[in-house]
């Protein structure tokens, strides 16, 4: 066995160096950091794995088995990937958060126990809020303050999640959990929070988009990522998941019509690809697990690829609205095309990488017989090419020309772009490279002919449906505006009934503050009376008096001892 | 010589929209040729998969429409 560390720790080693270095050599030492980390994978693959012992419980810090390994490959990847994007940053407390932030994920898939995964679910908690932070707005910073609330919410549920099944069990291993008991229930819900189950997904759609050019990058690969493992691991099979999984893939697409801010359209699709790794979990078949994993991978490609391109239109031209924005193909060519293959690869096009992922789990279904939840995700593959494939590039490169003129990005945002987009494509024309390394045997072909006929009929028609909707004038156009979700709950009512508890608080407080006033002046008074320079305490007496006094209780004294 | 770029040209415009529709009809067409190894009865429908994308794809935009009015407020709706 070669020696290897853990993945994390070299993340948060290359974290503090590049916290110490000067700025010069920050970026590079950035990207440094993921190079370093994959080769100690590699290594960790060739087997291995790291337990310490924590009082008398034994912790498994590195569990390495081809489930983790897969998403460490893919963290790296991410990592390196995001970091090229973001080399042209000064900025020391985006390049060092985002450090942690993989090093808590890279630690969390890795984890054989909760009380690790815990510690990595916290560090990722509060590392990625960073990110948010780093935009450096009042909006940023609030919408920041809301994520981390319910990010550490999602820590403390964990917590109580993992104490409970350590004592019910007797062991802190992290593997098949169900959801039989409490503990159970708990931790379900505190990867559910993560991953942005329907309710508890404003979270993300709030946040993410409010976060920098860069960093919206970073925190598309992990948070949901890292729940989806967790959820593979821990609930794989759970029926619930397939409902959830499909409400989630269904959602989203009609928020992200009508959505103006596109890095917000692109999270909503976060949350619809998402969905459909809830399902392959819910379902639970090899073919079905294989296809969660495998898509998860493939969205940190494309999804990353997608929101590289809008942090690059953000980046250059300041602006992010439909509203605002269009005819920008004239001056970023290139971005327009890198854009388009990631538009194609989450639409699932022949060729590009959602194509021989997103099906697996289709096919899943309709293998077990799940023929309502099979239609609804075919109208959610229609609807992600339509919001997610059209709409993007549409709307950000062509439809009306807004009259911004504009350069391309910086080289390395165009580079990180280029491999992103490279990766795509190849996945999608050769996916036994991705299949190797799923965790379970792939039996599934992806290319027989009436599989690429049925996707291409599937896409083109919803591309004439877009077409045609748009010369009618049907179309909803991109307006400047807001539209509520569930975090109007605690963003409006919730806050609304707090001003109004405060409210009534500050009445109360009144009032007591009233009734306090005039009790303590009555009490003054008495006190005046009784004490005051007029007060019968407050008189004086001679010596005599008291000696005369003593004398009487002396006396009483002496009366008393005789009797 | 005007400032449009060749995509803008309605011309051109035009032809991209006659070629966009005369492969939406070959992928119909297929149809007829490639046999569906189906796991659903409906799948061998003749171009069940076309016009589930475009009934999918109008129904989508026609509820957002609707979701629109719902849940549309101003810009700065949180911030007053």
């Amino acid at each position: 066995m070669t020696a290897s560390l853990p993945p994390a720790l070299i993340f948060f080693a290359g974290a503090l160096l590049v916290a110490l270095a000067p700025g010069r050599l920050r970026p590079a030492m950035t990207m440094l950091v993921p190079l370093v980390g994959g080769w100690n994978l590699w290594h960790l693959a060739q087997g291995g794995g790291l337990e310490v012992a924590l009082f008398d419980i034994r912790l498994e810090l590195v569990r390495a088995d081809k489930l983790a390994l897969l998403f460490g490959i893919l963290f790296h990847l991410a990592t390196f990937l995001a970091c090229l994007y973001a080399l042209h940053l000064k900025d020391r407390m985006q390049q060092v958060s985002a450090l942690i932030y993989a090093g808590g994920a890279l630690g969390a898939v890795f984890a054989g126990d909760l009380i690790t995964l815990f510690v990595a679910w916290e560090i990722m908690a509060v590392a990625s809020v960073f990110l948010i932070f780093a935009r450096r707005t009042p909006r940023a910073s609030a919408a920041g303050l809301r994520y981390l609330t319910v990010q550490i919410s999602s820590g403390l549920l964990l917590l109580a999640g993992a104490l409970l099944h350590i004592s019910e069990t007797g062991s802190p291993a992290f593997g098949a959990i169900g959801l039989g008991s409490l503990a159970g229930i708990l931790i379900f819900t505190a990867f559910g929070i993560k991953c942005a189950f329907p309710l508890v997904h404003s979270w993300l759609t709030d946040a993410y988009p409010e976060s920098t050019p860069t960093g919206m990058v970073f925190l598309a690969s992990f948070t949901t990522k890292v729940a989806v493992y967790g959820l593979a691991r821990g609930f794989a099979g759970t029926e619930v998941l397939i409902y959830i999984g499909v409400a989630m893939t269904m959602f989203p697409i009609f928020f992200a019509v009508i959505e103006n801010d596109l890095r917000r359209v692109l999270a909503f699709s976060l949350i619809n690809q998402v969905g459909f790794m809830v399902v392959g979990i819910g379902i639970g078949s090899e073919l079905a697990l294989n296809g969660a994993v495998s898509h998860a991978f493939n969205d940190v490609l494309f999804k990353g690829l997608l929101l590289m391109s809008m942090g690059a239109v953000l980046h250059q031209t300041g602006k992010i609205n439909g509203s605002e924005l269009g005819g920008l193909f004239k001056t970023m060519p290139v971005t327009t095309g890198l854009c388009i293959v990631g538009a194609a690869s989450i639409s699932a096009f022949p060729l590009f990488s959602g194509f021989v992922s997103k099906s697996m789990v289709m096919v899943a279904a309709a293998e077990e017989g799940y023929w309502i939840v099979w239609l609804l995700l075919l109208f959610a593959s229609a609807g992600v090419f339509h919001h997610a494939g059209i709409k993007i590039p549409y709307f950000a490169f062509f439809a009306h020309d807004s009259g911004i003129r504009t350069r391309e990005p910086p080289l390395n945002m165009l580079l990180a772009m280029g491999l992103s987009a490279a990766l795509c494509v190849l996945i999608g024309v050769f996916p036994s490279l991705l299949y190797g390394f799923l965790p379970w045997q792939v039996h599934y072909v992806p290319y027989t002919a009436d599989h690429v006929l049925s996707q291409l009929q599937l896409l083109f028609f919803s591309a004439l449906a877009f077409a045609w909707l748009n010369f009618a004038g049907l179309y909803p156009p991109e307006l400047r505006s807001l539209n509520l979700d569930a975090d109007w709950l605690y963003r409006r009512l919730g806050l609304g009934m707090a001003r109004r508890a405060e409210n009534a608080w500050t009445k109360a407080e009144d009032g007591g503050a009233r009734l306090a006033g005039r009790g303590g002046a009555w009490l003054l008074d008495a006190a005046a009376r009784h004490y005051g320079p007029a007060g019968i305490l407050a008189r004086t007496r001679s010596t005599g008096m008291a000696a005369l006094w003593i004398v009487i209780l002396l006396g009483i004294c002496l009366i008393l001892y005789y009797l | 010589m005007s400032n449009k770029t060749w995509i803008e040209k309605r011309k051109n415009l035009v032809l991209m929209v006659r070629i966009f529709l005369a492969v939406c009809i070959l992928l119909l067409l297929l149809d007829l040729v490639i046999h569906r190894h189906e796991l659903f009865t409906w799948e061998g429908w003749f171009g069940f998969y076309g016009f589930y994308g475009f009934v999918a794809c109008v129904t989508l935009v026609l509820a957002a429409r609707l979701l629109r009015r719902l849940v549309m407020r101003r810009e700065d709706y949180y911030d007053r």
